[in-house]
């Protein structure tokens, strides 16, 4: 059903837009008509693809370190008040500064591969899957704690046996963000400074007013980042049903 | 298990500025079912809690002892309304999670012998999430039993079930609890009746001990003293509200 209705908002996206050609008739270096763009995306479909490999990797260890590295910080901050005391302002602030405007620095930094890219992703990841988890691990319930108090039970085990359990549907919510921010922080990275992936592609086809190419890049994009959320979406999703059943 | 403890406590809480009991002394005798019967809000789960060393939020002016002077931490079990399993442990791990918690080896025998006490053997390894609400409570009793405590605070942990499965558990939580301290907070004056060996009730002005019916504990649902013991103890709580 679920499926169904996806297929259904898709269509009525490319009826919007193929009633907007007729309707408007905009040429086409300003808004290619669907099957222009169809057209573009099958004959440079080696391109895109090669492109799009480079993003998705981008995207997946982006993914991989900015969840490690939340989950480790999460930890850290759940079990140390002097952590929480002098981590919390500076996440927070970090959040205050917009990733584009890191971006060219990063760029600077890491040079125009991949791992500025990556480092794009994992910045804007970091925030969510931390504080996601962080969240998870405070809210323990009372009764639990209790429970392993009178049982005299040691902090690490706590922690292993009933926080961190107990905080995996925290973590699942912070991931489901994280799929749909990842990508975003990639491309980012991409258009502000390389010579490989979809975000520079764009740019590429932009400047040369190849704009079906760009369109068709995009679409790319927009199924790569979809697939990705539901992917993460229904492994958690199973994963959960399986955790309680 | 050690040789069955008494405990008393005694002192006054307050709740910031508002006094929450006044000075009380509740003596738990050893060995026995002690109730502490009152409305809700009136301050018996914070005793409870006192004596579990648990934190409570009042201030709390008085003392909590054993009888033989020897301090309380580890020899206290404790069982609430809420069943407290963990959604994602199967009830055997749910059973020994006191000795992972502990970072022991959980002694798997004995988890197992323990849900076959409470009728629970081929339930071991679902998730709790496929049991019953009694069921819970049952793996919950077990849990304690695993334990092995001689001190056993049960805060009011049959409150939640219907009324046939309530009294089967009251029998199985008797007959097992057998030679335990045990102290149970209730405000169901047909629990108090039926359970108590030594019967209290707590009301904001005072706690006063009420005799229990002749016959040993646990009284039949329907034995004719312990229904008139209730609806004297029900007319007591009425009027002290």
């Amino acid at each position: 059903m679920r499926g169904l209705h996806g297929i259904f908002a898709a269509l009525l996206l490319l009826a919007v837009w193929q009633a907007v050609i007729w309707l408007a008739g905009p040429p086409h270096f300003i808004l290619p008509s669907p099957a222009r763009t169809a057209t573009a995306l099958w004959d440079n479909r080696a391109l895109i693809g090669e492109h799009a490999l480079i993003t998705l990797w981008e995207v997946l260890l982006g993914l991989l370190i900015g969840t490690l590295l939340g989950i480790a910080t999460a930890i850290h901050l759940a079990l140390s008040p002097g952590a929480r005391a002098l981590l919390r302002p500076i996440l927070v602030f970090s959040q205050a500064i917009p990733v584009f405007a890191l971006a060219p620095v990063l760029t600077l930094w890491l040079g125009y591969g991949i791992v500025s890219k990556i480092a794009m992703a994992v910045l804007i990841i970091y925030f969510p899957v931390t504080s996601a988890f962080f969240d998870g691990l405070m809210t323990t319930p009372r009764g639990y704690l209790d429970l392993a108090q009178t049982m005299g039970a040691k902090n690490g085990s706590i922690l292993r046996h009933l926080r961190i359990p107990h905080a995996i549907p925290s973590l699942g919510s912070g991931l489901k963000l994280a799929a749909v921010y990842a990508p975003i922080g990639a491309v980012i990275g991409e258009w502000v400074g390389s010579s490989n992936g979809l975000g520079y592609l764009m740019l590429l086809a932009n400047g040369r007013a190849k704009i079906d190419l760009m369109f068709a890049a995009v679409l790319v994009l927009g199924a790569l980042s979809m697939g990705l959320y539901l992917a993460v979406d229904a492994g958690i999703n199973a994963y959960m049903r399986r955790r309680e059943n | 298990m050690s040789q069955p403890v008494g405990i008393t406590i005694t002192g006054s809480a307050r709740l910031g500025d508002t006094p929450l009991f006044a000075p009380v002394t509740l003596p738990i005798a050893a060995g026995g079912w002690t109730c502490l019967l009152g409305a809700s809000g009136v301050g018996k789960s914070t005793l409870l809690r006192l004596i579990a060393g648990l934190e409570t939020g009042v201030d709390f002016t008085g003392t909590v002892t054993a009888d033989d002077a020897q301090p309380l931490q580890g020899r206290v079990a404790f069982m609430a309304q809420n069943s407290l399993l963990l959604p994602w442990a199967t009830v055997l791990d749910n059973v020994a999670i006191g000795a992972r918690l502990r970072g022991e080896r959980p002694d798997r025998a004995r988890a197992e012998e323990l849900l076959a006490r409470v009728g629970l053997a081929d339930q071991a390894h679902k998730k709790p999430g496929a049991l019953s609400g009694g069921q819970h409570q049952r793996v919950a009793l077990a849990r304690t039993l695993m334990e092995d405590r001689p001190v056993v605070l049960l805060d009011e942990p049959f409150s939640a079930l219907d009324a046939q499965t309530r009294a089967g558990m009251q029998d199985l939580a008797h007959d097992l609890l057998q030679g335990r301290t045990v102290l149970l907070v209730t405000h169901d004056p047909a629990e108090a009746a039926r359970l108590a060996d030594h019967l209290f009730i707590l009301t904001p002005q005072a706690l006063t001990p009420v005799p229990v019916p002749p016959s040993p504990a646990p009284r039949p649902v329907d034995d004719p003293e312990t229904l008139t013991a209730q609806g004297q103890l029900f007319r007591q709580l009425r009027g002290a509200a």
